[in-house]
């Protein structure tokens, strides 16, 4: 008998090895691949100013992403992460500015104003997490609401313009942002120091293998004596207090806030822990995925500065196409490990 | 010779084979799981396909409709040989395959699901009139009393098995692949299900059965095919074959012994007494006491009220009265935090929905229950690894390799890594709902004696069970449900299907408990 050949189309089977090890270099392959594109394109990108200025912009979005990590890996989402820091950012210049007078411009009123922040944080977060687990409402409604709610707030507290930090706490505030300790930026110890903790958390405590289970199958995680409300708000204040942390360092290098502060911050954010091969639905998060993935957006926009063959003002597009190809990229690994 | 007793093939029929199998070889990367396995279908016949968990029988029919190629053999339907690029393929040509795992698309209609990808049209516009017509007429044919507009996540499981079946008729199926249609199907259902195959039979529909229970086999099946490791072990007329030998030739051994030798003790002290349990709707004043070392079964049909029960005692649903005491003293369980500090342990149903994280390996599935023992600021993978270990000898766990996803473990060795996660957190009392659903003959008998093991080491045991001989074999003594109350406690010789049967379907009289030895 002649064997059927024509329709030969072997299911590959995950047998290790080569695809596991590219999912989980994969980011850090590409981001390896772009600092030789802006090596190649430019001589000034490997240079200490110019790295230096990536890593510092990149903590920014990356300490708000490794808290949307938590969010993400628990299979929840938050969206109210830009108008959250312009909130925080907002609050802490109106009570700054208002401490002034009495206590004068100097760092006990930056730590009022630090303290603040991270009230802020938390409180915000803690109402995303409650109002959702608690009213049992989807995330990305209520952080979807909260949103708005927060934008609307600092326009209010901004009545419409810009609040402005006092220039006196500014110069004290000024170090944070500008300052360093043996050559590397404070923003970039900061967001380190984040990343580690965040790293420690979510993979090596029995918080962090709760929220792996609750974003895999919160069926299973209530079965297994998880508090899944618990861990789940939990993880959203971990985002707020990533977020105050965040905005304890933006405060500094703009020395304001508006309405249009923190725009589609969210977003970015979310697109940090996408590309760093996290899972949108939730079961599988990786901090250092994260860290690399918000270093990338973050040099793609560096690189479009450097070169003049695309646009600066095309940066978006080229971060949406990386955003679309990395989840495209995760998918088909997802698919072949699936078919048997 | 064919009994005249069981449904005799016809001789005319004999020569009709409409799709057969030939020399299959499937392999997935490095593993073979299908070895020259040659299988053919008549037309109006039921052929049965038996084999353990693992033995091929879900690749073979996968191949046979159009899901997976093989990678070598052919396939041939009506003396023509055939390639099903993928299952439409296979559908047009007549071959549907109702899946294990329902695929139903839950937040849609009946009528939508049945009719979903093949909406009848009239113009530009779905024609809902004709299609709810007929999808009332299938299931009349089914005698289904579904409302053909009622949406799939309402229903019962049984009722969705129905769906499906209404929903292959509706395509003109004239070779039907059946795999584990039975497994969440009641008596009653079972009977429906099996006049419809007899009905498509005698319309010369080719139908293969994929089973575990041999009762059907014979019940249901003119000729029977044994699959072993991948291997075609035989194919026979089954009225030549008792169950016995069907079992034999399936595990590849003789099953000494199916269920472990029980010695009850109807004085040890109790462990837990329920009393007074009520839950809004579902359960009225149940109450039991459960012995040390016991296995108390509960039987009843479906929607009894056992699993509710169940799930209000370890605090998963909420009581609207009742109490419960351990050991005589009175405890509050209002979550599963609580059940498992009093030490009660659940084992669901539902190992894929609710008991395993289908996406990750062994070890954040075995020790996921009782976490904090692993470390209560840093988990310890050592003392993971060395668990995972211990479990993977003591529950006989077989996993090719420890990295792999349970997903893609068979049935059995999910369910004993379920047990095994259960146990991790080291329960006095064990309430296992289902514990062998899905699962071949030789794992069953495994599980059966772990039970077993339980109780001998003093533990107790709470089984729910909708298998008659595992509720029979196992439980020493058996309270039965019907209506949301406990219609009886049967015990000794006063076990046996008839028994559960009266109280089951509430002929016994709803005066309470009685109590029969």
């Amino acid at each position: 008998m002649s064997s059927v050949e024509r329709n030969e189309a072997p299911t590959k089977k995950t047998s290790g090895g080569f695809s596991i090890d590219f999912k989980a270099l994969g980011p850090f392959l590409a981001l390896v691949g772009l600092f030789v594109l802006g090596t190649a394109i430019n001589d000034a990108f490997l240079s200490g100013g110019n790295l230096s200025n990536i890593f510092t912009r990149a903590a920014f979005i990356g300490i708000i992403a490794v808290g949307a990590t938590f969010v993400i890996t628990a299979g929840g989402i938050d969206l109210s992460v830009g108008s959250m820091a312009a909130f925080i950012s907002g609050a802490m210049i109106v009570v700054m500015n208002g401490l002034v007078e009495t206590l004068g411009a100097g760092v006990e009123t930056v730590l009022l104003g630090v303290v603040l922040s991270v009230i802020l944080g938390i409180g915000a977060g803690a109402i995303n997490g409650l109002v959702s687990t608690k009213g049992k409402i989807e995330a990305f409604i209520v952080t979807l609401g909260t949103m708005g709610i927060y934008r609307s707030l600092v326009t209010y507290m901004a009545d419409g313009g810009t609040l402005s930090l006092d220039f006196d706490i500014r110069g004290v505030y000024r170090p944070i942002y500008y300052g360093d300790i043996l050559g590397i930026p404070i923003p970039v110890l900061v967001f380190f120091a984040v990343a580690v903790a965040g790293y420690v958390l979510l993979n090596m405590t029995p918080f962090g293998r709760k929220c792996f289970a609750i974003g895999s199958n919160e069926q299973v995680a209530r079965y297994s004596a998880i508090h899944v409300d618990r861990i789940k708000t939990l993880t959203y204040v971990i985002q707020g207090l990533c977020v105050s942390i965040a905005t304890i360092i933006y405060v500094p290098r703009l020395g304001s806030a508006s309405s249009s502060t923190g725009v589609l911050w969210e977003l970015e954010a979310i697109a940090a822990v996408i590309i760093g091969g996290t899972m949108l639905k939730g079961g599988y998060g990786r901090i250092w995925g994260t860290v690399v993935g918000a270093i990338m957006l973050t040099t793609i926009g560096n690189i479009l500065n450097l070169t003049d063959a695309i646009s600066n003002y095309l940066n978006g597009a080229v971060q949406g196409l990386i955003i679309i190809v990395a989840v495209f990229l995760q998918r088909g690994d997802w698919r072949r490990k699936k078919s048997k | 010779m064919t009994d005249a007793a069981v449904h005799a093939v016809d001789p005319d029929q004999e020569g009709r084979v409409r799709l057969s199998g030939r020399q299959i070889c499937k392999s997935f990367g490095s593993a073979q799981v299908l070895f020259d396995v040659s299988i053919d279908l008549h037309a109006g016949e039921v052929h049965a396909l038996l084999g353990e968990n693992g033995a091929g029988k879900s690749t073979l029919v996968k191949i046979l409709s159009g899901y997976h190629q093989p990678t070598s053999g052919e396939l041939i339907l009506d003396q023509a040989p055939v390639s099903f690029v993928d299952s439409e393929v296979g559908e047009g040509h007549g071959v549907i395959l109702i899946h294990q795992e329902l695929n139903l698309a839950e937040q849609l209609t009946v009528e939508e699901n049945i009719f979903l990808g093949r909406e009848i049209k009239r113009g530009w516009f779905l024609d809902k009139a004709t299609m709810r017509a007929q999808a009332q007429e299938l299931l009349d044919q089914l005698q289904c009393d579904v409302d053909p507009r009622a949406r799939i996540r309402d229903l019962a499981v049984s009722d969705r098995q129905m769906v499906e079946i209404a929903k292959a008729l509706s395509k003109k199926a004239d070779i039907l692949i059946l795999d584990e249609p039975t497994a969440v199907l009641t008596g009653r259902e079972v009977e429906i299900l099996f006049d419809q195959i007899r009905r498509l039979r005698e319309q010369g529909v080719a139908i293969l059965y994929i089973s575990h229970k041999l009762d059907e086999i014979k019940a249901i099946a003119d000729r029977v095919t044994v699959l072993r490791d991948g291997r075609h072990i035989t194919t026979e007329t089954v009225a030549e074959l008792e169950k016995d030998d069907m079992a034999r030739l399936m595990v590849g051994r003789d099953i000494k012994q199916m269920f472990p030798d029980r010695v009850p003790d109807h004085s040890a002290e109790i462990v837990l007494s329920v009393r007074d349990v009520c839950v809004d709707g579902q359960v009225r004043d149940a109450s039991f006491d459960l012995r040390r070392g016991e296995v108390l079964g509960f039987a009843g049909i479906v929607g009894a009220g056992r699993t509710a029960l169940m799930e209000a005692i370890i605090g998963l649903r909420e009581r609207s009265s009742g109490r419960i005491e351990r050991n005589g003293a009175p405890v509050k369980i209002n979550s599963l935090q609580d059940a498992k500090k009093c030490g009660i342990a659940y084992l669901t149903k539902d190992r894929k929905g609710s008991g395993l994280l289908l996406n990750m390996d062994m070890r954040p599935n075995l020790t996921l229950l009782a976490l904090e023992k692993f470390g209560r600021v840093f988990i310890d993978r050592k003392a993971e690894e060395a668990a995972l270990e211990t479990a993977i000898e003591a529950f006989d766990i077989r996993a090719a390799d420890r990295k792999s996803k349970v997903g893609d473990f068979s049935g059995g060795n999910q369910q004993k890594l379920l047990l095994a996660k259960v146990m991790e957190t080291d329960p006095d009392i064990v309430i296992i709902d289902e514990p062998t659903r899905g699962i071949d003959i030789g794992t069953k008998s495994e599980i059966y004696h772990f039970i077993g093991d339980l109780t001998d080491r003093g533990k107790s045991v709470i089984l729910l069970s909708s298998e008659m001989p595992e509720m029979l074999g196992l439980s020493d003594r058996i309270a039965v449900m019907a209506g949301g109350r406990i219609t009886g406690i049967l015990m000794g010789d006063g076990r046996n299907e008839h028994e559960i049967m009266r109280h089951a379907t509430g002929i016994s009289g709803k005066q309470g408990a009685s109590v029969h030895e």
